[in-house]
């Protein structure tokens, strides 16, 4: 499944400080779709290459940080159960950086 | 991984409509109202509750000269867009600039700085900057240069707390606001009940302050969630631009949790300390003014007098840690509140020399 992730606020800098990551997240061999959290933690072991506890707290993202699936809030589609499909965007931006 | 970018808009995940015009798709939650709504009815609404606040409060008058605190960051960046847009659409007749500090720190300003610089295209604002070196005498390179590395924050608290007033000061601004939102108070209100600083706590929740003073100041987004803020950066795409700050500290991590589990707790925190009683009893600083510059100050000179006394005189160390070096009689019994990092500055470690 090929995905758009795109890392902003401050979020980047836990990724090599690259904001926009075309990537390919490869499935289990019998499910056809990816949840946000499979791709939550797809994410930290694949992408996050300094302080994890920036992004994630638990199995989920750090309070203060927005998740956006196709350019709308996650609140609205289910957070964690939200299912991606594939060529979706998602972006996560943090809020707790100054303004 | 693969490098093939999506042509089209990928659809919306999730159903339902937005409750306000029924018609578009919801991509947010208001987390004061939990509504669900679109994009196009929450720039609307955004942009009628910071009108409802400015003519509730009062918060300017006709003809008044008025600073935008500019730091290139989101906050400032999205009250420079709405001020100008709302003094156009219901004609405030205000005089509005841009106003930058640039603290003399090589490389350091540059993206904020041309974030500044197409703000007053964008919005036809016209930007000043000030620097450290016209409002100090010293930029923060030369400061460092002569003290090292380790002890430059007191420098930079002090300093920059005081830069937008003396930059506003020195353009004869009538007031000056900043895009302090209800996170950034909601946490002020905690940090200052933590301190125990009864004085910062009853004057930080006030949308104006200083209006006895020179130059008024003011916060437009008193009641402003930072994550609409962010909202509606990340709706046209702003955000990308920003370069990145330091993270805060463990008070804003707490409001966040808070607002996890009941998205109103901001806006109470902020009612708890307006709602806050000083028994009369209590002895508070006497809030006087700097003999030498003028500025805020419970002492006889504020820090920021005292350390460029101490850097004109060869003496750098002077006012850092316990500020013994000048003559404090003044108040000698309350606890020295101006050595204090101030809640509304931005952390130091954002300094990254
Ligand atoms: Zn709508
Ligand atoms: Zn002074």
């Amino acid at each position: 499944m090929q995905l758009t992730l795109e890392f902003g606020g401050g979020l980047e800098l836990l990724c090599e400080s690259v904001k926009i990551h075309e990537v390919t997240v490869d499935l289990e061999a019998e499910e056809t779709k990816l949840t946000m959290k499979q791709l939550l933690s797809w994410v930290r072991t694949n992408l996050i290459k300094e302080r994890p506890e920036m992004f994630m707290k638990g199995d989920t993202v750090r309070p203060g940080v927005l998740v956006l699936v196709n350019d709308c809030d996650w609140e609205l589609s289910g957070q964690l159960e939200t299912m991606l499909e594939d060529k979706d965007v998602v972006v996560f931006i943090s809020t707790l950086h100054g303004g | 991984m693969a490098s093939e970018v999506a042509e089209e808009t990928p659809k919306p995940r999730g159903g339902r409509f937005c409750t306000l015009c029924n018609a578009r798709r919801a991509a947010l939650k208001r987390p004061k109202t939990l509504e669900q709504i679109c994009k196009e009815c929450f720039y609307e609404v955004f942009e009628d509750e910071i009108h409802r606040v400015i003519v509730d409060n009062n918060l300017f008058r006709r003809g008044e000269r008025v600073a935008i605190g500019a730091s290139g960051g989101k906050d400032s960046t999205v009250l420079a867009y709405v001020l100008s847009e709302l003094n156009r659409r219901h004609d405030y007749g205000l005089d509005l600039f841009l106003l930058s500090v640039d603290e003399g720190i090589t490389g350091y300003r540059d993206d904020s700085l041309e974030t500044v610089k197409r703000n007053e295209i964008q919005y036809g604002l016209p930007l000043k900057v000030v620097s450290y070196k016209q409002l100090y005498g010293w930029t923060m390179d030369e400061i460092v240069k002569l003290i090292g590395l380790k002890n430059n924050c007191t420098f930079c608290g002090v300093f920059r707390r005081q830069a937008l007033d003396r930059g506003a000061t020195l353009l004869k601004v009538d007031k000056l606001v900043t895009g302090h939102n209800a996170d950034d108070i909601a946490e002020t209100v905690l940090l200052n009940i933590l301190r125990g600083d009864i004085a910062r706590l009853s004057r930080c929740t006030f949308i104006t302050t200083g209006e006895d003073g020179p130059i008024p100041r003011c916060k437009p987004f008193k009641y402003t969630y930072e994550k609409e803020i962010r909202n509606l950066t990340s709706a046209s795409s702003w955000w990308r631009i920003y370069s990145p700050n330091a993270y805060r500290g463990f008070a804003r991590e707490f409001i966040k949790d808070l607002e996890r589990l009941r998205p109103r707790a901001i806006l109470d925190i902020i009612k708890s300390g307006e709602d806050f009683r000083i028994s009369t009893t209590t002895k508070m600083p006497e809030q006087g003014n700097c003999e030498r510059c003028g500025y805020i100050s419970s002492q006889k000179w504020c820090k920021a007098c005292v350390l460029l006394e101490g850097l004109n005189r060869g003496l750098p160390k002077m006012g850092i840690g316990r500020s013994r070096g000048i003559d404090n009689e003044r108040n000698k019994d309350v606890k020295e509140t101006n050595g204090t990092k101030s809640l509304e500055s931005k952390q130091c470690g954002s300094l990254d020399f």
